[in-house]
């Protein structure tokens, strides 16, 4: 019983055991419910968090994350470390080691060419697979033996907890999906809605963006779990509708992303059924500035390119003021309640990785006026609209359209007009806007305006992927058919550098220190992005629902075999 | 019925013989003067109501509030005065309303009455009928922003630009319904004893058209507009979700009953001020078109 | 009336495929990826590779042609493979739809059923409720019955019906808790219980397309009978002494029925276009969500067909419409 010892340690090390255990398939069905519905079961070929989060019941990874985005093992012994020897002195390799025992819902069993089977399927270079970043600097996947799983690196690799990690890259069964490599994978429409894993539930029915029905997982490597006999996750629909079958009808167990005014939050937890519970992890509402001019007067191919700077934009004591003027206090209050925080980073956590940084978090109105004087721009002719050299202090602020993100766009118009900026404000149709067509003006990477705003964050607690987007090469440009991370053409040669370190240091606190310091550049030293909120995912359970453990550093249902019926 | 053959009266004898039936109609002086209220209403109003001016951190002490004699229609969730908000959301979504459902029947109606007269080109145009019917609305709307925004705002200005726009916009995706129905109802009519008369005597087809056969189609035609209003006022506030149209802070009556919409248990006047004020202006062009068509109606006028 | 059906049909050919070609372009034109729904974590070259991976990177003629290819040929032939059990076009690529690579038609196959009996019902009860009642309102204008009947239309069709949706959950299901808010299209009926689950389940979509339907052809049904009434047959038929009945049912209402019969063909495809807000506020996985959800995710292949497929119809029904006119109005002659 080697097994249930090192999973019931670890549980009883995260003091996650829950009071009573229950037996398998006891306690009938559990419903949840997405705003969106579930389109493909197989997150190689999706990028949808929906998708993620319903496959992360079925497939699993090697391991997984908890709350505090500490590593937990899933499908393995242990987590591999350079103490225990699964990670080789160099860094350029890791090695990980399958549970006994272990065996697909099909009763086949689990080996280590499953694992090395995942990797040729998302690394095929025709499948198009969404998370090959999981798999990058990775020179070779072997299976040592049928239980050992040997991950070489083509170099030194300071984070190897990235190839079979989290829901995001989890271990596919090789009997089921070798005939679905490269160009063939999207044609495998059975394996691809209802794959084979060993996660708790099984996928028994699959409609495609409606509803996915399972059935608990005979095989599962922990023969009191899970709980609920059948699991069904019904989607479509709006947060208020899923919100409300929750909380208010009690139609649902669980309501994944339910972000609703927090008026209609409070009013909604009047009616006992249930509690909405939240998440911290990156995500964090921003105002990006643009560096270059987006004047639509410039020919195309140049407007909004390195070639122009930004002629009001480009004096940082004008970014510095913008910030100083907005109340981030007031925006959360408004649009998150407790779902949100003030914040002045673009990193806000972990513990350990957020830098101290909260200087912007008092409005600060009488300074930015001050710093807007002593770069000149003064209200010359009384229009109450600043100007310098003849110019307009005026600036475009475009978002998607979205009701929080309409309300913050009319509450810092509001802040900016009394600091003596003429704000026009406009708001795009989101699936335009993140679309990233090169034929539209309108998308967020050609930033045809000053200042936009939208949300991002970091997929993993160690941002280095992250951070790795304000490099100078990642700006978008025509020559890069509009595409790269870095929105606002941020390009200092000190931040590359320190960058570059970062990939090479293999100690958690230089790690950390680096991206403290990474982060200041982007935010408090420079201003180029103004942080504005830290965002958590907010969620809601039914009060008859027991073992909810929200978490946003891995699938919101991570645990969801723990998960059990209150009675 | 129409007697072909006698003399039309005076132009100005049959409009104010119209006039003086439409006066006798209840419901359509109702529909007149709550319309003319509204109208008036939004283009004064905003003149002589004029919110108090508080500064963020002020209004947000006061959002959510009920009616007050300070606001008389209570604020919203940014502690914004809703009776400002409405007024000045009526401008738009009165102007948008009327002109692009006049837009949308009078183009309906054209093609409708050349369509159901003209056998040779009912086909190819009933077939453009067809097809703009079977048009994705979304796509195509998305398609005329990204094409024409830019260009139409550098011609007229920005806000008569996306005024322009959304007008023809909606114009373009909403004529069809009403062009099917008059060519549906032309077909018979042109087989009506007195069109043949009128034919048989060589009147052209033009007069035939105006005398004979559009008189007898306002009454469907009345409906598409009452509906035409409705739709129009509603799809702003989905064009408003497409990024097409006016900015984001510039309230319509059907964006302030979306917005209000998620507050609707918690505030529920948030969404009855727009909601009443879109089902009266639909009300009054109703009761309009029904004094119209009963003005119209040579054999009620007679009476 | 027949050799006109058999030119009207042979000339919807050409018109289809035009129509096929406009609307291809036009979604080919919006703006809009098939990547603007996944995280921004992603990074671009992923993404170019996810879409090449796709297809989406081809010239647009080819993915026309291809397009043309697979509906006409693969899909029908698809269909005969698997009534007969041959091969004819095993491992031909079938429409796949971008967003969920599930083969287009399998999706639409599943969507069907609950489009006809929510939509469908919903149409139907909208024009059994807006018959008799535009029938009486006009037979007795003015009445109290006309006005209240007319308050209640201008209400129906003023009200969006995100919003009468979203009134009747709170009143029915939060308030009263008689009905779901959410469809189990998973649901079989199969004794009484599952029967009058899935009539409770249906009641507030229903309702709320039954009264946006009834409000619009109550309307065009009493404004076509007052002007009918007036006339002189009316008057004849009345002097025949026959029964206000028969007169008014019989005689008016008969020559009402054109531009009712107008307004009816042009709703019957959009019971299959679907009900965009309501499905997708009850969740009921009909066709109309499902298109929303592909033009969101600028998933071309099933916005395209299901935008043929609805062209198809709304070109059938409105020939079906014409044959109608010939019938209720014999002069009506299209040759």
């Amino acid at each position: 019983m080697k097994m249930r010892a090192a999973l019931l340690g670890a549980l009883a090390a995260l003091g996650l055991a829950p009071a009573a255990f229950a037996e398998r398939g006891t306690d009938g069905e559990v419903k949840l419910t997405f705003p969106q519905a579930v389109s493909i079961m197989n997150p190689y070929l999706t990028g949808g968090t929906k998708d993620i989060y319903a496959a992360s019941m079925v497939l699993e990874p090697l391991a997984g994350l908890t709350p505090e985005g500490v590593l937990v093992p899933k499908l393995v012994t242990e987590i591999p470390t350079k103490e225990n020897g699964g990670i080789s002195e160099d860094m350029t390799s890791i090695t990980w080691k399958l549970l006994p025992d272990l065996k697909w819902s099909d009763g086949t069993p689990v080996t280590a060419d499953d694992a090395v089977f995942t990797w040729q399927y998302c690394t095929h270079p025709e499948g198009g697979c969404s998370q090959a970043t999981k798999y990058e600097g990775i020179s070779s996947v072997e299976a040592v033996d049928p239980s050992t799983i040997k991950v070489t690196f083509s170099g030194a690799k300071a984070n190897p907890y990235t190839a079979f990690v989290s829901a995001l890259s989890p271990v596919l069964q090789k009997a089921q999906f070798e005939s679905c490599l490269g160009a063939a994978a999207p044609t495998c429409t059975d394996a691809n809605n209802m794959p084979i894993g060993t996660g708790p539930f099984k996928v028994t029915g699959f409609t495609v963006n409606d509803t996915v029905t399972m059935a608990m997982n005979e095989n599962y490597r922990d023969p009191a779990k899970p709980a609920f006999a059948s699991a069904v996750i019904k989607g479509g629909g709006d947060a208020e509708g899923s919100a409300r079958a929750v909380m208010e009808t009690g139609e649902f167990d669980y309501a994944w992303n339910t972000q609703i005014p927090p008026d209609a939050q409070a009013a909604m937890a009047a009616a006992g059924k249930g509690q909405f519970v939240v998440a911290f992890g990156t995500l964090v509402e921003r105002i990006e500035m643009n560096t270059t001019d987006p004047d639509p007067a410039l020919p195309e191919g140049e407007r909004a390119t390195a070639k122009h700077p930004h002629p009001i934009l480009s004096d940082i004591r004008v970014r510095t003021a913008l910030s100083k003027a907005i109340d981030r206090s007031i925006l959360v209050e408004v649009g998150y309640g407790a779902g949100g925080r003030p914040t002045c980073n673009v990193i806000p956590g972990p513990e350990g990785w957020a830098s101290d940084n909260e200087g912007c978090i008092a409005q600060d109105m009488e300074g930015a006026k001050a710093l807007l004087d002593e770069a000149g721009w003064t209200d010359s002719d009384g229009d109450g609209v600043r100007d310098k050299d003849g110019k307009k202090l005026s600036i475009l602020y475009q978002t998607t359209v979205n009701p929080i993100r309409q309300d913050f766009q009319a509450l810092i118009k509001d802040w900016w007009t009394e600091l003596g900026v003429e704000v026009e404000l406009k708001a795009i149709d989101p699936g335009v806007f993140f679309g990233g067509d090169p034929g539209s003006p309108d998308t967020f990477q050609k930033f045809y305006a000053d200042v936009e705003m939208y949300a991002n964050n970091s997929e993993s607690p160690d941002p280095e992927s992250y951070l790795g987007q304000y490099q100078c090469k990642n700006a978008p440009s025509p020559e890069t058919q509009w595409q790269g991370e870095n929105i606002n053409r941020f390009c200092n040669p000190d931040y590359d550098a320190l960058y570059a370190t970062l990939a090479t240091t293999t100690d958690l606190a230089a790690r950390q220190d680096i991206a403290k310091k990474l982060n200041d550049m982007v935010t408090k030293d420079s201003m180029i992005v103004v942080p504005l909120v830290h965002r958590g995912t907010l969620s809601a359970h039914s009060n008859a629902l027991g073992g909810v453990q929200i978490n946003a550093w891995d699938s919101e249902l991570w645990n969801v075999a723990d998960w059990f019926r209150v009675k | 019925m129409t007697d072909a053959s006698s003399s039309p009266p005076k132009p100005a004898g049959r409009m104010r013989d119209i006039w003086s039936q439409f006066r006798t109609h209840k419901g359509a002086l109702f529909g007149l003067i709550t319309l003319g209220i509204l109208i008036v209403a939004v283009l004064v109003g905003p003149y002589l109501w004029i919110p108090e001016k508080l500064s963020v951190a002020e209004a947000i002490k006061l959002k959510n509030q009920g009616p007050s004699l300070r606001f008389p229609f209570g604020t919203d969730q940014l502690g914004r005065d809703m009776l400002a908000r409405m007024l000045l959301a009526g401008r738009v979504s009165l102007a948008v309303g009327l002109v692009a459902m006049v837009i949308a029947i009078v183009f309906g109606t054209f093609i409708g009455v050349i369509a159901g007269y003209f056998r040779r080109l009912d086909g190819p145009l009933m077939r453009l009928t067809d097809m703009f019917l079977a048009l994705p609305l979304i796509p195509l709307l998305l398609v005329m922003v990204m094409l024409f925004r830019d260009r139409v705002a550098g011609l007229i200005g920005p806000e008569l630009g996306a005024f322009t726009l959304i007008v023809f916009a909606i114009g373009i995706t909403s004529w069809m319904p009403t062009a099917r129905i008059v060519r549906g109802e032309v077909l018979t009519l042109k087989e009506r004893e007195y069109v043949l008369a009128a034919r048989s005597i060589g009147s052209r087809p033009n007069r035939i058209i105006l005398r004979h056969i559009l008189p007898n189609v306002v009454s469907p035609v009345m409906v598409a507009a009452t509906l035409g209003v409705a739709e129009a006022i509603i799809t702003e506030s989905v064009l408003s979700f497409l990024g097409l149209g006016f900015p984001p802070d510039f309230p319509t009556w059907g964006r302030l009953l979306f917005d209000g919409q998620q507050y609707l248990q918690v505030y529920p006047e948030r969404v009855v001020w727009p909601g009443l004020a879109i089902s009266l202006t639909v009300l009054s062009v109703n009761y309009i078109g029904d004094g119209l068509r009963d003005a119209l109606d040579p054999r009620i006028r007679g009476r | 009336m027949l050799t006109f059906t058999l030119r009207r049909l042979l000339l919807a050919i050409p018109t289809l495929l035009v129509i096929s070609l406009v609307i291809f372009l036009l979604v080919d034109l919006a703006p809009g990826s098939p990547m603007s729904e996944i995280p921004l974590t992603i990074p671009p070259e992923v993404r170019q590779n996810m879409i090449k991976a796709l297809g989406a990177d081809q010239p647009v003629v080819f993915r026309y042609m291809l397009w043309l290819r697979q509906f006409f040929w693969v899909e029908p032939m698809t269909l005969f493979d698997g009534w007969f059990g041959t091969g004819i076009v095993e491992g031909e690529q079938r429409i796949l739809s971008w967003q969920s690579r599930s083969p287009v038609f399998t999706i639409i196959g599943q969507r069907i059923p609950q489009t006809l009996t929510v939509i469908g019902t919903a149409y139907l009860v909208g024009i059994l409720i807006a018959l008799p009642i535009g029938i009486y309102s006009a037979y007795r204008q003015y009445s109290l019955f006309d006005q209240v009947g007319t308050l209640f239309a201008m209400i129906g069709f003023s009200v969006p019906t995100f919003f009468s949706g979203t009134l009747l959950i709170i009143v029915f299901a939060v308030w009263l808790g008689w009905f779901p808010t959410k469809y189990d299209t998973q649901l079989a009926v199969t004794d009484w219980s599952s029967f009058l689950l899935q009539v409770k389940q249906m009641a507030l979509p229903v309702m709320t397309l039954g009264l946006a339907n009834a409000a619009a052809i109550s309307r065009y049904m009493r404004s076509s009978m007052l002007d009918n009434m007036g006339m002189d047959y009316v008057r004849t038929a009345r002097a025949k002494g026959l029964s206000e009945r028969t007169v008014v049912l019989k005689h008016v209402l008969r020559n009402s029925l054109i531009p009712v019969v107008t307004v009816i063909a042009l709703g019957i495809p959009s019971i299959f276009g679907g009900a965009i807000i309501t499905e997708n506020l009850f969740g009921v996985n009909g066709i109309g969500a499902a298109l929303i959800g592909a033009i969101q995710a600028s998933d071309i292949p099933m916005v395209q067909t299901l935008a043929f497929i609805f062209a198809v119809l709304i070109v059938l029904f409105n020939l079906i419409a014409d044959i109608l006119y010939g019938l209720l109005d014999p002069r009506i002659r299209y040759d």
